[in-house]
């Protein structure tokens, strides 16, 4: 059994979206590559996530959002680990994100979004490549 | 010839011409299936619908057990109703959408709501922030009802809204909006989806726990039964469930378990059966695979009939009979290469149609990246128009009825789901179900299922994991405009400056103390609506009242 | 940071070095034995309280409404959430978290979900650094979430001070109650979910293991005081020579509505009491440490065996002649023992 670092991933539902089958098949993804997912529910403000980001020194926080509500959602979430003085983390989305929305999303700090099609392999690779460590 | 032949015959070219172009050309897969995990056969014959009585098990349209349809002519007297869904920003917007689709042929309304709408909160509410008018319209009071059905007589159309925690609220302001129109309420016809269980089961717009969720929606029905009369209070949903990832047998398992609990639910209230049975209405997924989606709608209707007779004892016809709307499946739609989805939609319509649905939304082919453009949804609708109009499959009831596939499917379909539904009753029934989380763990797991499948290529997503090519992302796609927040806010104080506040409170008062007993609420909440009193006001009281619900399960 | 900027913020009760102490001892990180020289001294104070029970008994959601009783009376509560981390892919999904997500904004509230990490016994070894690090940085209470299944629920015994053993009405598992070892390690019993039928048999069924246990094993915990745990005869308490046993109350909760909680920090906080009056706390402590030192000796050992190569190629050799018949297990162990010794 590796008793190595494990990779910690916070899945996340922001806002009041209340679908969470892509979030639930990303969380069991990434549990069956090898990490740990702590799995906040629904209805986060960006309040509760990043301080759960915090409590549990994830790798990565990965948002799910298919309502629409990204753009005022994600950024607000950045702004707090900024604010928090969290520089560590790998944030990520994903969900019903326009194409023209992603620029935004990572000029603030998203480092990737994955849309609908991305497959989980995708995800955990991007993960597995981007951690900062 | 006899069956005793045809076994034999079956057999001899089962191993004969049959294995011995298997073995020179295997077959594309080992094995087929359906959603459900259900193999598909080669070949189907008679051998597989021994079991199967015409008169007992398929009936004729309109009568039990309803397999054929619920109405002895169906669509050759009169097509689905025509209905999608739609709302977005304000409901002035939405009104202008409305009047739209109208005029190109739609022949019912369906409303969508914005997120806090849903959830009972005003559009100037912390959490609602970023989410005004994303994924529907957002109605904060009766005043903005008033507007979205501005210039549209109530009398004269019928009004599905997809509302659930807060669907007495809704329905109330729908009821005032038709006061000021002059329409009585016993002229309304429509439909509220007024179905929590699939809420905590797989939607996630739940607001308070379940059995006062519950009363909400006993009381709904006891109210409608005299007063609304022509209004189905209730839309019992699989769809969402399907969309989050269950098969065509869970489909069928889990909504007719959710429906079993409510009316359980309404008959422990004092209810007799057959007072609210006729009034019950289904809401399903057509998915991809067009003969198995047929097949789940038959076994539905029959299975639903069987219960309704046999385990709650209804004597009324109508209350064995599933009345359900379809919309296409959602989860299917590509981003990838969207113009493929409206082919996709065709053939799921076309099973819709031909599993005898009463009402249809057909999804437009930019839905999986946003809310549908005005052009997307006018393809949509025409559709749904040629396949009524132009492809012939109405012009009889039931056509796949006798197939040899179709029948042993449907009778596999029906086997599948009691199963389930007697392991759910095993756990103490559907909200037991959901409390322990074995509804959701075998939804989840079919998800997962269904995403490594397509992951590893077993299941090909044409223009996603096979039949790719570069592309431009679409363009003119729709954008709700973030300033619509900003409106609601101001509405919302011009309300609260020009209104009765002492009206609004005074109702107020007696929602709360009346929801602390057990009088029917639906006065009260008319009471309030009519005042002005805002959504977020009305479920705030019920919240102090009644708390929130709290999920337990994670996984 | 380097670990002692870290160690000092912690100590502080700083969140964000809380955390990353958490890590760094967890998985063992460089440094870490400083780290934990450094904050081991501050340990003790915690009043450790393990709560396991069966999946579905509702753990969770007690461990949120204690959590809240405590801060309303002024406590500050660090918990610690254990899921069973996959032998097969070495992955967890955690999601304790999620029915305690509402503390997540009060800073007197630290919640950490952590894996099992293949330990055999459900509780990681980590577990207890982790409780440390909660400890040290001050935490009034540290309570530790369980799987509650078999050896975890012994294992969380030689961890923490007071054992909530939790059951419910209905799992259709009447064996829950009566597994072998469990009984001994409760000192405090929760009947949840009181609501639904078969509470007063599950309550009788408890009390019953408990006559047995009681009377069987002889292991009596030695507390002073007169009669059965009640906040009046702990506040009164007075050390005497006459030893009574602690008698585990059965008490039954709707965690869900909060029901009932309050009675169980009552509870635990007598048993505390009275661990501390009589010098069992400090019994149960050295047992503890003992344990804990033997257990990572142990370990070290274990380590440098199986990352010696020799030793492996040897034990595959012995095992194959197992396999085959041609030795028993017991012959190779030896045999395997003397290479390594000599």
């Amino acid at each position: 059994m590796d008793e190595g670092r494990k990779i910690r991933v916070l899945v996340a539902k922001p806002g009041l979206d209340g679908h969470d089958r892509g979030a639930k098949v990303v969380a069991r993804a990434l549990r069956d590559a090898g990490m740990e997912v702590i799995y906040t529910g629904l209805r986060q403000t960006p309040e509760q996530i990043v301080a759960a980001a915090i409590q549990e020194d994830v790798d990565v926080v990965a948002m799910s959002i298919l309502s629409g509500a990204h753009n005022y959602l994600f950024p607000r979430v950045m702004q707090l680990l900024r604010e928090r003085g969290v520089d560590d983390v790998l944030v990520v989305g994903g969900g019903i994100i326009p194409d023209e929305d992603i620029p935004g999303l990572k000029e603030c700090g998203i480092a990737e979004v994955f849309t609908p099609g991305a497959s989980t392999a995708d995800t955990v690779k991007f993960i597995r490549e981007n951690i900062k460590r | 010839m006899n069956q005793g032949d045809l076994s034999g015959e079956y057999g001899r070219w089962k191993s004969g011409p049959y294995a011995k172009t298997c073995a020179r050309f295997p077959e594309r897969k080992e094995r087929f299936e359906g959603s459900s995990g259900i193999e598909v056969k080669p070949l189907y014959t008679p051998l597989d619908v021994e079991q199967v009585d015409y008169v007992n098990d398929l009936g004729f349209p309109g009568e039990y057990p309803y397999t054929r349809g619920v109405q002895p002519t169906m669509y050759r007297g009169r097509f689905w109703t025509m209905r999608q869904y739609a709302g977005f920003a304000t409901a002035e917007e939405s009104n202008r959408r409305y009047k739209y689709l109208l005029e190109q042929g739609q022949t019912g309304l369906s409303v969508a709501f914005d997120l806090p709408t849903q959830i009972g909160y005003d559009s100037d509410h912390e959490l609602s922030a970023g989410e005004v008018g994303k994924v529907g319209v957002a109605i904060d009071s009766l005043a903005d009802m008033e507007t979205l059905f501005d210039g549209i007589p109530l009398d004269k159309v019928s009004t599905s809204m997809t509302i659930n925690a807060p669907a007495s609220m809704l329905l109330a302001m729908y009821i005032a909006v038709a006061e000021k129109q002059g329409v009585f309420a016993n002229k309304l016809n429509g439909t509220i989806q007024n179905d929590i269980l699939k809420e905590y089961a797989a939607r996630g717009t739940y607001i308070f726990p379940p059995k006062p969720s519950m009363r909400l929606i006993t009381n709904i029905f006891e109210y409608c039964s005299t007063a609304v009369p022509r209004w189905n209070t209730i839309s019992i949903s699989g769809y969402h469930i399907r969309e989050a990832g269950a098969t065509a047998v869970q489909e069928v398992a889990f909504t007719l378990a959710d429906g079993i609990a409510y009316v359980k639910a309404a008959v422990d209230a004092g209810l007799d059966v057959d007072d609210f049975g006729p009034r019950l209405s289904f809401f399903f997924n057509a998915h991809n695979d067009l003969l198995e989606e047929v097949a789940k709608f038959r076994a539905a209707r029959r299975l639903w009939a069987r219960i309704m007779r046999d385990r709650f004892g209804a004597k009324d016809p109508k209350s064995m009979q599933l009345r359900f709307h379809t919309q296409t499946a959602g989860c299917t739609l590509t981003a990838q290469q969207p113009d493929n989805n409206i082919v996709r939609v065709t053939l799921q319509a076309l099973a819709a149609v031909l599993g005898g649905t009463q009402s249809l939304h057909t999804n437009s082919r930019d839905e999986a990246l946003a809310l549908p453009s005005q052009d997307s949804v006018r393809i949509a609708l025409r559709t749904q128009q040629i396949i009524a109009y132009e492809s012939g499959v109405a012009d009889t009831i039931d056509p796949l009825a006798g197939s040899y596939y179709i029948e042993a499917l449907t009778d596999e379909i029906e086997r599948a789901a009691a199963d389930y539904i007697r392991r759910i009753d095993e756990i103490g029934g559907a909200p037991a179900a959901i409390e322990r989380g074995f509804i959701q763990a075998e939804i989840e797991e079919s998800a997962y299922r269904y995403q490594m499948e397509i992951e590893s290529g077993d299941r090909t997503i044409v223009g996603l994991n096979d039949f790719q090519i570069e592309e431009d992302r679409p363009s003119g796609l729709l954008k709700v405009d973030p300033a619509v927040g900003d409106l609601q806010c101001r509405k919302l104080a011009q309300l609260r400056a020009e209104r009765d506040n002492a009206a609004v409170e005074a109702s107020l008062a007696a929602l709360e103390h009346a929801a602390s007993g057990s009088d029917n609420l639906m006065p009260y909440i008319l009471d309030a609506v009519r005042a002005y009193a805002t959504l977020g006001e009305m479920c705030g009281v019920l919240r102090g009242v009644f708390g929130e619900y709290k999920p337990t399960v994670a996984y | 940071m380097d670990w002692q900027e870290i160690v000092s913020r912690a100590l502080a009760r700083d969140i964000r070095a809380v955390s990353r102490l958490i890590s760094i001892v967890e998985d063992r990180r460089s440094g870490f034995e400083n780290a934990y020289a450094a904050i081991y001294p501050h340990t003790g104070r915690a009043h450790v309280i393990g709560i396991t029970g069966p999946p579905g008994s509702g753990k969770s959601t007690l461990v949120d409404k204690m959590a809240a009783e405590y801060r309303g009376r002024g406590k500050t509560v660090g918990i610690v959430a254990v899921d069973p981390t996959s032998p097969f892919t070495g992955g967890a999904l955690l999601g304790d978290r999620l029915r305690m997500q509402r503390h997540s904004l009060d800073d007197g509230v630290f919640i950490r979900s952590m894996g099992t990490r293949g330990h055999l016994g459900g509780v990681s070894r980590a577990t207890s650094g982790v409780v440390d690090v909660l400890d040290a940085a001050g935490y009034d209470y540290v309570l530790i979430e369980t799987v509650g299944v078999g050896q975890s629920e012994v294992e969380i015994a030689s961890l923490a001070d007071t054992v909530a053993l939790v059951q419910v009405p209905g799992l259709g598992d009447d064996i829950q109650v009566i597994k072998a070892g469990v009984m001994e390690i409760g000192d405090v019993f929760v009947v949840n979910k009181k609501d639904r039928p078969g509470v007063e048999r599950v309550v009788a069924e408890i009390r019953m293991a408990l006559d047995l246990a009681g009377n069987a094993s002889g292991r009596v915990r030695a507390y002073s005081g007169h009669h059965g745990p009640t906040a009046a005869s702990a506040a009164g308490a007075v050390a005497t020579t006459e030893v009574t046993p602690w008698r585990p109350p059965i008490l039954q909760t709707m965690a869900e509505s909060g029901e009932g909680v309050a009675e169980v920090c009552d509870m635990c906080d007598v048993h505390m009491c009275r661990l501390t009056e009589d010098g069992t706390l400090v019994e149960r402590r050295l047992r503890r440490a003992k344990s804990e030192t033997m257990q990572i000796a142990s370990d070290l050992i274990w380590r440098g065996l199986a990352d010696d190569p020799r030793t492996l190629e040897a034990a595959e050799g012995l095992a194959r002649k197992v396999a085959q018949r041609e030795m028993d297990p017991y012959v190779a162990g030896r045999s395997l023992r003397e290479l390594i010794v000599n």
